[in-house]
């Protein structure tokens, strides 16, 4: 079962080494983590892709809610949202076979972004499905090299996962 | 205090936190990187206790702040003295111990240039602190030592470390002591949820045989009260994990003592037959519930625990509660009504008497049979601390504990060393006390040199040494799974205990005869000083009860 | 692989019921720490690697200081370690710690084993990667019941490490350059550390500064790469380096540095470190090459190889006259000394040194033992001075030269330590007891935290902040407790019989000498400070 999860962290050094090192630590499987700071810049937001049954997927969301510098923890799987993963796709192109490339490129709604003699890098966003079908598609020309950023998400409508929901911690 | 901002250096700015935190002593072990803190510390009323190893510096706060349920603290160098630390460390976080620890750091402008005595303590503690911090900038300081106090003693406790880099130790502070502590993601839960808490009271009140599961969790939250009341209240016998022994006093009826691979015999029963199991502040280690999927067979398990991470991590739950034990106790007993459980109580008694802890075959001295008498002799109010071993497990089984924070062990990590620094760190918190260490002969040296810092401090400590010339934990082990075929289990370069004590300027006794120990026990109780008593005993000596691997609890292997 | 050393305990006795059936040695010390160093000890005596073994949680932690030790030296050793069954790993189980996390920054590599099939290709791969390249610790996590199931044994005979490079050639273009640099250089200085000894590179080293004419410098972790008794030996550099070649740092037009670090304790002062040289840098790990000091000539190999390739292009000798006398003059003028009366801890290591010709392999504890250590004890052979040098380690000293004595039998091996140092492993007398492992200890008390106490004179208003060591036992009894025979020496006098006693006593001793408590190590480059601007002591 793969679950999605948007993770609000301290934007500090060392945190992306804490959540790494949980998931390793634990022996759970990470499918993508994505990372960036958000509109305010103390904050940085992780996007989790996660696979693992019900009772792991629980634990890895309590022992990241554990972490001091994990401030709130969303499994946006089940709620409406947008997911996007970005690629960029180097593939063999000969003359001969570009126009056909291109079509693909249309038919995804990608772009090309560098031409070379023999070869095209081709930037594509999506979801996860569509970009393995581009993938897939690009296959039989020959891929040289993949880039993938991972999974990330933001939930649909007016509804945010931001500071609100989560309460200040405070002591004496 | 944080009113008015005057410069000072970072070193100093921290003493002042501690000050402000009330910390009256530090284990500590100076070196070269951590020096602008110890000319800080030699200013203040704070007294430093100088250990020979950094490593029993986080043992020793870890048996002061066990004993005395506040903040240990302590003080090593980078490099060498913080890696020195590492098992101290893991030992406190595995037991939930609240310990902040302060190491210096080389300067800012060297961190990540292997400088001499770099070493990025940081990145090693990061899976066994509760958080820690490396910090770059002085004018941090102040609040990064205020917050990680309130880690390590709030919510489920645990060992925050500091780094220090010595720049910044020496640098102009101007930032005061912030006043409250804000960490926005960090807020423990401490009450119970309203529903969760009608539905645990419904379960006890459906309940013909509850059973309550006391761990070290109990004693964190001091709820030892109102455990007690809850027990009385409804009739229930309380079981309890290691970390949990003195939650509930064993000198009580409903009292079953330790559940677990060596448990007692009635205690493993009941929760073999109880229909419903409250844990409370346990973990369901592995020690504790045997092969998992016989565990508690026809029970239905609550669980209230403060850290939710806990709850459903081993067993299975039917009823979680996120609180903390103390809290979730008192709104739970205005919900519950005052119960019988007659036939329960009955059968408990008669487990009791159809099994009842032998000790099975062994030497002249039967440790057992000691530690009955300590207990006896001390009427289960002196403060035990263990090692790691056979000894551990006789002291937990036999000694009787009646009070909270009487019984100072190493129960998660399991590590040897542990005993006599922990000793000493609760001989300094409460000098009123008698402090008894129960160690056997692999333990005590591992951490030995710390006799020297005993005497140094003058405390009061008596040292109850099973000999038996090997890892006898370790040969029972090869006894019952590896064919008896013993390995590098042997101690044959042991040295002479008793001389060794005397070097130390420690009495030193040895008893190889029954008839010796009542006398020697009675000797050490009359002692100041440190006094040690070297028990010799037989390898073949077995902690029974013993379930082993993959059988259910109540499948013990019994003494003939 | 002979000799292991290490404790047992519930998630490796798999292992060790096996290891009781090969005919390995097991020498079982009382602290995992001590195993760790005793397989380093084992390592820096023979140039092979050591191996401990420890139980999961406590166990392995116990190592990490070890592992930290060996990793700042470049020490290849094998750290073995239980672990709890893959099944509990990660929930907090009975002796769990996460060995391999936490030894991330202190490990060349480390592995978690979760599949029995790839057991003894990791195991081959960590002995190849410990020893390889700059050496290192590598740690092996196996799980209790991978070490229970059963496998085909399939021991790859080639292995696959796309992310690993462990030789590298040395650049024709650069050796080239080093050469004509060599040949230009007016005021050459050789500098030479722990790759010289790591890589056998000794003869080279000789060849080399005989040949041109080049004095020799060292780092702590070179002490040995070079015969100090040889007359282009200048000493060792840095804060407590010799002053003459503290001198020629800043006066040389030309620095050959030979698998060295350029750490913080040898250049002081890194603006002001050899303002008047150009810095040829061999080293086989590129990282280490320009990290601290700009090199003008960096060359990425093995220090062998590269002197080798040097030395091919420099056919003709060549002599310094004029720096020689300069640097003479340094060293008559600036001789090591100290003050004659009362029992000084250099008078004690000299007259060791007497005694046993110079011929014994020295291991250390860490303070200012230490650095007499250097100074007044100096050795002719590569590996024969063992010294926890970039992590500076106290509790080294008794656990490596019981693993030098072990891998080096029918040789007098010495463990200079301070009552600091002993103490953190004091227990480790037991294993001497044990097995008779023939040690002889120099302990010399001043019951102070010696080097503390010297920082806090010169840096801390003297204010010597818990730096002495109440509650000290009477060691001599202690010794005796462990059935070890054991002398104590209080004057000058004493020292000599007393040591000729340990000398010539089968089996473990332990000498201790009540030194003069305020002694200090001199000279001194205050941390940070100019090399040339050395304390060197109150009576000149």
């Amino acid at each position: 079962m793969k679950r999605t999860l948007s993770v609000l962290v301290e934007n500090r050094p060392g945190v992306l080494t804490r959540v790494a090192g949980l998931f390793s630590r634990r022996g759970y499987n990470i499918d993508s983590l994505a990372v960036g700071r958000t509109e305010n810049p103390t904050i940085s937001r992780m996007t989790i892709v996660v696979d693992g049954d019900e009772q792991i997927i629980e634990q890895v969301c309590k022992q990241l809610n554990k972490l001091i510098d994990v401030i709130k923890l969303s499994d946006i799987t089940d709620d409406p949202h947008v997911g996007r993963e970005l690629m960029l796709i180097k593939v063999n192109a000969d003359p001969a076979v570009r126009g056909e490339i291109m079509q693909i490129v249309d038919i995804f709604r990608a772009r090309i972004v560098d031409i070379a003699r023999n070869s095209l890098i081709i930037e594509a966003t999506g979801d996860a499905d569509k970009i393995d079908a581009l993938e897939n598609s690009l296959r039989p020309f020959g891929i040289r090299e993949v880039v993938r950023t991972g999974k990330i998400a933001m939930l649909r409508g007016a509804k945010t996962k931001g500071m609100e929901a989560s309460g200040d911690g405070t002591g004496d | 205090m944080g009113q008015e901002t005057k410069v000072r250096t970072g070193a100093r700015a921290v003493m002042e936190v501690l000050q402000a935190e009330g910390v009256e002593l530090v284990f500590g072990y100076p070196g070269g990187a951590v020096l602008p803190l110890y000319h800080e510390l030699a200013q203040t009323s704070i007294h430093h206790i100088l250990v020979r190893q950094e490593q029993n510096a986080v043992h020793a706060a870890s048996g002061y702040a066990r004993t005395s349920g506040r903040t240990g603290v302590c003080f090593a160098t980078s490099g060498p003295g913080a890696t020195n630390l590492v098992t101290g460390i893991a030992t406190a976080y595995m037991d939930s111990v609240p310990v902040v620890i302060f190491t210096g750091q080389v300067p800012t402008s060297m961190v990540g240039s292997d400088a001499f005595q770099e070493t990025d303590i940081t990145g090693i503690t990061i899976p066994i602190t509760k958080h820690n911090y490396l910090v770059k900038d002085v004018e941090e300081l102040p609040r990064i030592v205020k917050e990680a106090f309130y880690i390590a003693s709030t919510g489920r406790p645990g060992p925050v470390l500091v780094d220090i880099p010595k720049d910044v130790a020496l640098a102009p502070c101007q930032a005061p002591i912030p006043e409250k502590v804000e960490l926005r993601g960090y807020k423990p839960t401490y009450h119970g949820h309203p529903g969760q808490l009608r539905a645990l009271a419904r379960l006890l009140k459906e309940s013909r045989r509850p059973l309550l599961f006391a761990g070290g969790g109990v004693i964190a939250s001091g709820a030892e009260g109102y455990l007690q009341e809850l027990a009385e209240k409804i009739q229930a016998p309380v079981a309890t994990s290691l970390t949990g022994l003195g939650a509930f006093p064993e000198d009580t009826p409903l009292s079953l003592g330790m559940v677990g691979l060596h448990g007692k015999p009635c205690a493993n029963h009941a929760v073999m037959e109880c229909d419903l199991l409250v844990g409370l502040g346990v973990r369901f280690d592995d020690r504790v519930t045997g092969a998992i999927e016989k565990f508690a067979p026809r029970a239905r398990i609550a669980h209230v625990d403060i850290d939710p991470a806990e709850i459903g991590k081993n067993v299975r739950v039917d009823l979680p509660l996120v609180g903390d034990i103390s809290c979730v106790l008192k709104e739970l007993l205005a919900l519950v009504e005052p119960a019988e459980h007659p036939e329960w109580l009955e059968r408990i008694k008669i487990l009791r008497n159809n099994y009842p802890l032998t000790y099975g075959r062994g030497g002249e001295v039967r440790p057992q049979w000691v530690i009955e008498r300590l207990g006896e002799m001390t009427r289960g109010r002196a403060i035990i601390a263990t090692d790691v071993g056979q000894h551990q497990m006789w002291a937990a089984l036999f000694y009787g504990y009646t009070e909270p924070r009487t019984f100072i062990s190493s129960c998660g990590l399991g590590t040897m060393g542990y005993g006599l620094p922990a000793a000493i760190g609760a001989a300094l918190a409460r000098p009123d006390r008698q402090v008894w260490l129960i160690t056997g002969d692999g333990s005590l040296q591992m951490s030995m040199a710390e006799l020297g810092t005993a005497i140094e401090q003058g405390i009061s400590l008596k040292v109850l040494l099973f000999n038996n010339q090997s890892l006898a934990m370790v040969r029972q082990l090869q006894h019952f799974y590896y064919e008896g075929r013993y390995t590098a289990i042997k101690f044959t370069g042991n040295p002479d205990f008793v001389r060794l004590a005397e070097c130390y300027g420690a009495t030193g006794l040895r008893i190889a005869k029954q008839e010796e120990v009542v006398p020697a026990l009675a000797r050490a109780m009359q002692e100041d000083g440190i006094t040690l008593i070297e028990c010799l005993i037989s390898e073949e000596e077995m902690v029974y009860p013993m379930v082993l691997n993959g059988a259910a609890l109540n499948e013990m292997l019994l003494p003939e | 692989m002979d000799t292991v050393f290490g404790i047992p305990g519930g998630a490796v006795l798999p292992l060790y019921h096996e290891l009781a059936a090969s005919g390995i040695r097991h020498i079982l010390t009382r602290h995992e720490q001590a195993a760790a160093h005793a397989a380093e000890g084992y390592a820096r005596a023979t140039g092979r690697p050591g191996v401990c073994i420890a139980t999961s949680g406590p166990g392995a932690t116990n190592l990490v200081t070890g592992i930290a030790d060996a990793y700042m030296d470049s020490i290849p050793i094998v750290a073995i370690t239980g672990q709890v069954g893959v099944a509990m790993i990660g929930h907090d189980s009975f002796q769990e710690a996460d060995i391999t996390g936490i030894t991330l920054p202190i490990t060349k590599a480390n592995y978690l084993v979760k599949n029995i099939r790839d057991l003894a290709a990791t195991i081959h791969e960590a002995f190849y990667v410990a020893t390889t390249g700059r050496p290192g610790p590598v740690l092996v996590d196996i799980p209790k019941d991978i070490t229970t199931q059963r496998a085909a044994f399939h021991y790859p005979p080639k292995l696959r490490l796309p992310g690993y490079r462990s030789r590298v050639e040395p650049h024709a273009l650069q050796v080239a350059q080093a050469a004509a640099a060599i040949l230009a250089a007016e005021k050459p200085l050789l500098f030479i550390g722990g790759g010289v000894i790591t890589s056998g590179a000794h003869e080279e080293v000789r060849q080399l500064a005989e040949e041109q004419d080049i004095p020799v410098i060292m780092s702590m972790m070179g002490k040995g790469a070079f015969p100090e008794t040889h007359p282009l030996f200048i000493g060792m550099v840095g804060m407590h380096g010799t002053v003459a070649a503290n001198y020629a740092v800043c006066e040389t037009d030309l620095i050959i540095g030979v698998g060295v670090r350029f750490d913080d304790r040898v250049t002081g002062k890194i603006e002001a470190f050899a303002p008047r040289a150009k810095i040829i840098h061999i080293d086989i790990d590129a990282a280490e090459i320009g990290k601290v000091v700009p090199a003008h000539i960096p060359i990425v190999a093995d220090a062998r190889q590269a002197l080798q390739a040097i030395l091919a292009r420099l056919p003709e000798k060549k002599e310094h006259p004029a720096w020689r006398q300069k640097i003479k003059v340094w060293q008559d003028e600036h001789p090591l000394r100290y003050d004659e009366c009362g029992l000084k801890p250099q008078y004690v290591i000299e007259e060791l040194y007497r005694l046993t010709e110079g011929r014994a392999v020295i291991a250390t504890d860490v303070g200012q033992h230490q650095m007499w250590a250097v100074q007044y004890y100096p050795v002719e052979r590569p590996r024969s001075f063992l010294s926890s040098c970039g992590l500076g380690t106290m509790g080294f000293g008794v656990p490596a030269a019981m693993g030098a004595a072990i891998a080096r039998p029918g040789e007098t091996v010495v463990a200079i330590t301070g009552d600091g140092s002993f103490q953190m492993n004091i227990q480790e007398l037991a294993t001497l007891s044990h097995y008779r492992i023939p040690v002889k200890i120099i302990l010399l008390n001043n019951g102070y935290l010696g080097m503390v106490r010297q920082w806090q004179e010169f840096f801390f208003e003297r204010r010597y902040a818990y730096s002495e060591m109440g509650g000290n036992p009477d060691f001599v009894k202690v010794a005796e407790a462990y059935r070890l025979p054991a002398r104590r020496v209080t004057t000058r006098e004493e020292v000599v019989p007393a040591l000729e006693e340990a000398l010539a006593t089968d089996g473990p001793y332990l000498v201790e000498a009540l030194i003069d408590r305020e002694e200090n190590v001199f000279p001194m480059v205050p941390p940070g400070g100019t090399l040339n601007k050395m304390v060197t002591g109150g009576r000149q």
